[in-house]
């Protein structure tokens, strides 16, 4: 394959995908150490409760058991607790509320699954057995579970620093000149709604293997994760649990991470220290009930919101307050999901003068709450397109058109709730999206279902998001522990052949293919000389991960800053071999040239003349073709588009079949479209799911309703329509690529697409995520009752 | 320990098994074949398929015990030396993944599918027939072009394509 077939833009078959169709990839819970014992934790089954006495005695003797160990143990090795890492100030100035979060729970269990002890055995069945045998005697107390219920004096405070469950109440905007817009308002748009609370589950459970060599005090950690590094920097400089200069951790191939891989667990971080406490390689795999109760949920905002118009549709100033549920214990990056991943990206496509939106996080007794595909910005997408799409019918105007004269059309545009968007072209986006959808043609099909007796909706999306995480000074300011760069060593080889080294990890997202086409159209080799190298701090010196789309725009520029030294250099070198200036070399399709002669020679020759070290002056250039990029991003990158979707409802059921679905995306350049489809795919999978399908439920009481694929409702093949993608450029301006990113633009942009196209069908605003066929049912009922009682 | 009995991949194997063990955790644990995966504990996400005598079971709702004198399946039986399977192929030419983890099961369904239901696979079967077969990354949208292009492709006698 000539390097031409493989570069930027070309759907390049990939490369990773060998050892995944024939079952050889190497998953955490694939590998094996010598002498490996196995980790089962014994959970809580109350959602609130104090620790009175646990009995470990009869467990410890039970065949196979090599340790039982508890919180008292953690808390004598002087173990720190999990954190989060991103400081929210209240409104008045105050610090958030971050109740401890120990690994192991100390005299206090705060939801259902939380750990209690770990029983580490030669095998599973012996370490479940005894922890049958672990006598826990707990002192159960109310609990709360709904956010809105949470701060109600009544509650049971779950942490003792967070009275009222409040850990922070947040705002952003200004108030003043939004309540001036309400005021001049000639119409008011007003929603209240539930973004419904969704747990992650990747394909893979969680899994860790902790590994402790004696001799030389060093600590190795499988564990799977979306940033290995982030793992090693909170388990060393945080927790304690092993210095980060005699400490490795490897992430291999991971199954999916969606954001849930992300967060340090406490499962990973006992496995490693029990594994240096007992001196043995100690496992730990989820099984997906275990999943369900700990890995870290996403959504579960409530919120009430207002949209001010003038007469002419023109919109005046938007007014949001949202309860945001972040569970029982800050997770990782927790608290930074419903406020600068969320209201930032109110402003959506529209020029909106005003916006002021308040945030009070609080506490329940449920699992941690942390990002989720897209974290926050399909919260915010939400609350402005289900806003633009009742305005429309409430004004009588085309939803199309509403937006239209709403749109930003000049850039860069400051919003009023911090993001400055760099570039876009909505119309054009909408242009697309109404023509691929076939709108023209819905009233003909609307009437000809109709004929069938179904109900046939349109809804809208006109998304944005913000992604590309981040310019380091920027989160910094905004309360972020650690900067958001990406790292990339590129190794050239004497033979000529390319090592990338990146901090990015990829879970799914096809980096050793898109990276190697980077790397291959830059240098002119091909692309099977181009290796990608990630998810090992052996390997990697440091990286930030994967997440918040921004291994393209972000991962991808470090290694072209790194190729940027490695032809300045290489360029040196070659000026020696042809006794040429170097400002006379060019280099282009592989090849250095100087300029006005036929003299040339290829990549490879001069990466072995590098390393030779013969021909060029080695106190001047130093031998060797090797060079680092710490690159940090200047801006987000702004992804936006149009997704429409045509729903057919059968009214005796409150089945929705999605007819069809219309994406267009802006994601700037895309390195390869195959890939990039792949990923509105699954975004907008993942959306159709939460809309329709998905919902994770406590009652009451905190305990756990849906607790597997029993009572939780994945997406099927059979929920989805096959779906119809196309985008429009405008290239990003703040990264030399062009690039935007596009791993959550689907995520975000779905749910609202489809609700406000069932909305549509059954005439009524009154359904909630998940639109289940009981939801649009009585939806439907109501309507007609209304209808009647109006004649 | 009672000893299982059971051919895997072509090759003989007798294990001693503790009878909790599923069909899963022999072929994972004790046979180190580690391509067939456990995604959850309800029987519903399919990463578990093998085929047993000649037909796609869910080897997590298996005991192993339950596998005596069988002829098994895996992933890593698929192709014939370093030649795929036209249904492996199909996967990496129409992008039908990308984590990998639902792959090994949903090629070993798509597999069984074909062979009962033929051939020339029309969208909404193939996506019925995936009912039991879950997927977190793709949407389905290529997994359901993949398996429509793996069924043609196996029609034509090619029992094996040349690995990339």
């Amino acid at each position: 394959m000539t390097s031409a077939g493989t570069g930027i833009g070309a759907a390049v078959r990939r490369k990773e995908d060998q050892r995944f169709i024939t079952g050889q990839g190497h998953y955490t819970d694939d590998i094996h150490r010598e002498g490996e014992t196995r980790a089962y934790f014994l959970r809580s089954p109350h959602p609130h409760a104090t620790i009175l006495k646990i009995d470990k005695a009869k467990a410890e003797k039970m065949p196979g058991v090599v340790a039982v160990l508890t919180g008292a143990e953690l808390a004598a090795d002087k173990i720190g607790n999990l954190i989060c890492g991103w400081a929210i100030t209240s409104k008045d100035g105050s610090p958030m509320n971050m109740g401890p979060h120990p690994a192991l729970a100390q005299g206090k269990v705060r939801h259902v699954g939380d750990q209690v002890a770990v029983v580490i055995a030669e095998t599973l069945n012996q370490a479940k057995d005894a922890a049958a045998e672990i006598a826990v005697d707990y002192g159960v107390l109310t609990a709360v579970a709904d956010p809105a219920k949470a701060q109600d004096p009544k509650a049971p405070q779950i942490h003792d620093n967070a009275p009222k469950n409040t850990i922070y109440q947040w705002a952003l905007g200004d108030a003043a000149a939004t309540d001036a817009a309400f005021r001049n308002a000639k119409h008011v748009v007003k929603l209240k709604l539930v973004n419904n609370r969704l747990i992650p589950n990747a394909i893979e459970p969680r899994a860790a293997i902790g590994d402790y060599d004696a001799g030389s005090d060093f600590s190795t950690l499988w564990v799977t994760s979306q940033n290995p590094h982030v793992h090693r920097l909170v388990m060393a400089a945080f927790m304690g649990l092993a210095p980060e200069n005699k400490f490795r951790v490897i992430a291999p191939d991971v199954g999916g991470g969606f954001g849930s891989k992300i967060f340090i667990y406490a499962e990973e971080s006992v496995c490693l220290w029990a594994a240096k406490k007992l001196k043995r390689p100690v496992k730990w795999t989820a099984e997906r009930s275990e999943s369900f109760q700990t890995d870290a949920h996403g959504r579960d905002h409530v919120t009430s919101a207002e949209l001010a118009l003038d007469a002419g549709g023109k919109i005046l100033g938007l007014r949001v307050k949202t309860i945001a549920n972040l569970g029982a214990y800050m997770s990782t990056f927790s608290s930074s999901v419903p406020t600068y991943l969320y209201a930032t990206l109110l402003s959506g496509q529209y020029d909106i003068p005003a916006i002021y939106c308040e945030v009070d996080a609080v506490y329940t007794n449920t699992a941690p709450v942390d990002a989720v595909r897209g974290a926050g910005r399909p919260e915010a997408c939400y609350v402005i397109e289900r806003l633009m799409e009742i305005a429309a019918r409430e004004l009588r105007t085309d939803p199309a058109e509403l937006r239209r004269k709403n749109f930003i059309r000049k850039f860069p545009h400051q919003t009023p709730v911090i993001m400055a968007y760099d570039t876009g072209d909505y119309d054009a986006s909408l242009k697309k999206a109404l023509e691929i959808a076939d709108v023209k043609g819905f009233g003909q099909r609307k009437q000809e279902a109709s004929r069938r007796g179904k109900l046939r909706g349109l809804g809208y999306s006109t998304y944005i998001e913000a992604c590309g995480l981040a310019p380091s000074a920027a989160v910094g300011s905004l309360g972020a522990g650690v900067g958001l760069w990406e790292s990339a060593e590129v190794r050239v080889n004497p033979t000529g052949s390319v090592e990338i080294l990146t901090g990015s990890h990829s879970h799914g997202q096809g980096h050793e293919t898109t990276f190697a086409q980077l790397v291959s159209e830059r240098l002119g080799i091909p692309i099977e000389q181009v290796s990608i190298v990630h998810g090992d701090t052996d390997k990697v010196q440091f990286g930030m991960g994967t997440y918040g789309s921004r291994s393209g725009s972000v991962g991808m520029t470090a290694i072209v800053k790194a190729l940027d030294k490695i032809e300045a250099k290489a360029k040196k070198i070659a000026g020696h071999l042809f006794e040429a200036s170097p400002g006379d070399i060019e280099f282009k399709n592989g090849k250095f040239t100087v300029a006005g002669t036929d003299k040339s020679l290829a990549f490879g020759e001069v990466a072995l003349a590098a390393y030779v070290g013969h021909k060029f002056p080695t106190h001047e250039i130093e031998p060797g073709l090797k060079e680092t990029s710490f690159y940090d991003p200047t801006n987000f990158t702004f992804p936006s588009g149009c997704h429409i979707c045509e729903v057919e409802i059968d009214p005796e059921t409150g089945k929705t079949k999605i007819a069809r679905w219309t994406a267009v995306d802006d994601f700037g350049v895309l390195v390869n479209p195959m890939i990039v489809e792949g990923q509105v795919h699954g975004g907008v999978a993942h959306g159709i799911g939460q809309a329709l399908l998905e919902n994770c439920v406590y009652d009451e009481d905190g305990q756990l309703l849906t607790g597997s694929y029993m009572d939780y409702t994945m997406p099927r093949a059979d929920d989805l329509p096959s779906f119809k993608v196309g985008t429009t450029v405008t290239k990003c301006p703040s990264n030399p690529l062009g690039v935007k990113g596009c791993g959550e633009a689907g995520a975000i942009a779905a749910p609202v697409a489809l609700i406000n196209a069932i909305t549509d069908a059954v005439g009524s605003e009154d359904v909630a995520m998940p639109a289940t066929a009981q939801t649009v049912w009585q939806a439907i009922q109501k309507t007609h009752r209304q209808r009647k009682a109006a004649e | 320990m009672p000893t299982v009995t059971l051919k895997v991949n072509g090759k003989k194997h007798s294990v001693d098994v503790d009878p909790r063990t599923l069909l899963v955790q022999l072929l994972r644990e004790q046979l180190r074949l580690t391509g067939t995966h456990v995604g959850c504990d309800t029987s519903q996400c399919g990463a578990c398929v093998v085929h047993v005598n000649g037909r796609a079971v869910k080897s997590c709702t298996m005991f192993a015990l339950s596998a005596e004198g069988a002829d098994v399946l895996t992933i890593e039986g698929l192709a014939n030396g370093s030649a795929l399977h036209p249904m492996q192929e199909a996967f990496r030419e129409h992008h039908g993944l990308q984590c990998g983890f639902c792959t090994p099961g949903m090629i070993m369904s798509a597999v069984d599918m074909v062979k009962r239901k033929g051939n020339d696979l029309d969208e909404d079967t193939i996506r019925h027939e995936l009912e039991g077969n879950l997927c977190r990354c793709t949407g389905y949208h290529n997994i359901v072009k993949a398996i429509a292009a793996g069924a043609k492709a196996m029609k034509s006698g090619a029992k094996t394509s040349k690995a990339a």
